[in-house]
């Protein structure tokens, strides 16, 4: 899955047309690691539709924070480059995840 | 038909892990079942382990994980699997998985904890993710030299607090209580006190999350003077106690006001035979690893007993052909031992199963045996004749 970074999220994320979904995580996250596998195979699944792109937040607070994201884990859909929406929460569910994914599909 | 366990434990924290020992240490079949990847619970996003005793240099994550190698040393199965229906009355147990799998056991330990409890005020939801968090480890890094409120005043509330003091510059804590009175140990209190990035808001709650995209204000509402006031904050931490997961058994299981599980006994026995209930899923004084783990160990040691004393009943009174004569004794009665003498001398024409209710309780509390010496005959699985207390020249009689 594509890495992004405040080097390039410019030009991955907020320049790139059509549906993106971006994972913020972080290491201190275990609700982020136990999704990312899931997240993995939702990109491997759905990649050809959407583009998936993951985000430690080590390092890219502010790039987080510009994107209102400020808690983890969250998943923040793109289209072309606009922010649609954002779901987050420990709660958070890889079948939560999907249903979001297909909106967009 | 899928395998038949002897234990399934629902739920991979430190309660669930610590049943898994003692359960496949005493050579059960025991089949965990965790629904995320990483077993070990609640531990699993704490930092510190500072009250384990004897374990002084291991973290948390690291001390969970050595539960889960210990279970699986002594051959606990563990498997991913979020547990979405039960089907617990009589002997042969199951629970289906929210993929549909089922399993099937002679007993059942439900161990799945507690969550964070939401309290439920306009904005919390909105910002979630954005600022109003249940997570200090997941989130903290957000906040380095920011500033942010802590909802509650228990040892989880207490304890973020100081953790969350590392990365920001203020943290205010909102306590319900009069000055000076909170619900967490005096050790994380006197903590709190001598931390110099720690502020406290007494009598209030949050009333309100406020912000544009991100949170930029916490509305308190001062429950004495009922008066609310702004206070500007980058981020909220609420910590206000956790709510046990019981939806699957919610039907099932006698539970007491706030949701927990009620047992019956120091067995850790609900209200259905051959089903424990372990850690901070049930009603109890403290909840904390320590305790967890020693319900665990104590579920574990009842439900090995639960499944001897059924197996035992069944291969001998239920599902046997002749007639059976049970003697209700116990070590210490000595009319009962001279009953069982009795019995033992006369040729009997009868199948004679002793029953210690000392040790077998279940038996005893089923077919309603509250004075020893009694004696049961039973016959194809019914009680055709009992008496009580009886004479020995009764005896014969009775036979």
């Amino acid at each position: 899955m594509l890495e992004v970074n405040k080097e390039n999220y410019e030009e991955e994320v907020l320049n790139a047309e059509g549906v993106v979904m971006v994972d913020f995580w972080g290491e201190g996250c275990e609700r982020c690691l136990e999704l990312m596998p899931d997240v993995e195979a939702f990109a491997e699944e759905y990649g050809d539709k959407i583009k998936f792109a993951k985000l430690n937040i080590k390092g890219n607070r502010r790039l987080a924070m510009s994107q209102q994201v400020m808690g983890l884990p969250s998943m923040v859909f793109y289209v072309d480059g606009e922010k649609k929406s954002h779901l987050s929460g420990d709660e958070l569910t890889a079948e939560e995840i999907e249903e979001e994914i297909k909106k967009y599909l | 038909m899928s395998k038949k366990y002897d234990v399934i434990i629902v739920g991979g924290g430190p309660a669930g892990l610590s049943a898994a020992v003692y359960a496949s240490r005493s050579k059960l079949d025991t089949l965990l079942l965790e629904q995320n990847r990483k077993v070990g619970g609640q531990p699993t996003t704490y930092e510190e382990m500072e009250n384990y005793p004897g374990v002084l240099d291991t973290t948390a994550p690291e001390l969970v994980k050595n539960f889960r190698e210990h279970a699986e040393k002594f051959g606990t199965e563990i498997e991913r699997g979020e547990v979405k229906d039960v089907s617990l009355d009589g002997r042969i147990k199951s629970v289906t998985t929210k993929d549909g799998k089922e399993y099937r056991a002679k007993s059942v330990i439900i161990a799945t904890g507690a969550e964070p409890r939401k309290l439920g005020v306009k904005g919390e939801a909105e910002f979630k993710g954005k600022g109003v968090s249940y997570c200090a480890t997941c989130d903290a890094d957000f906040f380095v030299d920011l500033e942010v409120v802590v909802v509650g005043n228990g040892n989880s509330a207490i304890e973020e607090a100081i953790y969350l003091t590392k990365f920001a510059s203020k943290v205010t804590v909102i306590v319900i209580h009069e000055e000076g009175v909170m619900d967490a140990e005096k050790i994380l209190q006197e903590r709190a006190y001598s931390n110099d990035k720690i502020e406290f808001v007494w009598n209030s709650t949050l009333e309100e999350v406020k912000g544009e995209g991100l949170v930029d204000t916490a509305v308190l509402k001062n429950i004495k003077t009922g008066e609310t006031t702004d206070l500007s904050c980058d981020g909220i931490f609420i910590f206000i106690g956790r709510v046990p997961r019981i939806d699957f058994v919610e039907e099932e299981l006698e539970l007491n006001e706030n949701g927990y599980i009620e047992v019956n006994s120091e067995r850790l026995d609900t209200n259905i035979s051959g089903v424990y209930a372990a850690g901070d899923v049930r009603d109890k004084y403290l909840r904390q690893v320590i305790t967890a783990a020693s319900d665990g160990a104590a579920a574990a040691m009842a439900a090995g007993g639960y499944i001897e004393e059924e197996d035992y009943w069944q291969e001998n009174v239920l599902e046997t052909e002749e007639t059976v004569l049970v003697a209700f004794w116990s070590p210490t009665n000595e009319e009962s031992l001279e009953v069982i003498n009795r019995l033992e001398k006369i040729g009997l024409d009868a199948k004679l199963v002793k029953i210690d209710t000392y040790k077998n309780t279940l038996v005893s509390e089923r077919y309603d045996v509250n004075e020893i010496p009694t004696v049961l005959k039973i016959e194809d699985g019914e009680v055709v004749d009992r008496t009580v207390n009886p004479k020995l020249e009764e005896i014969n009689e009775f036979i």
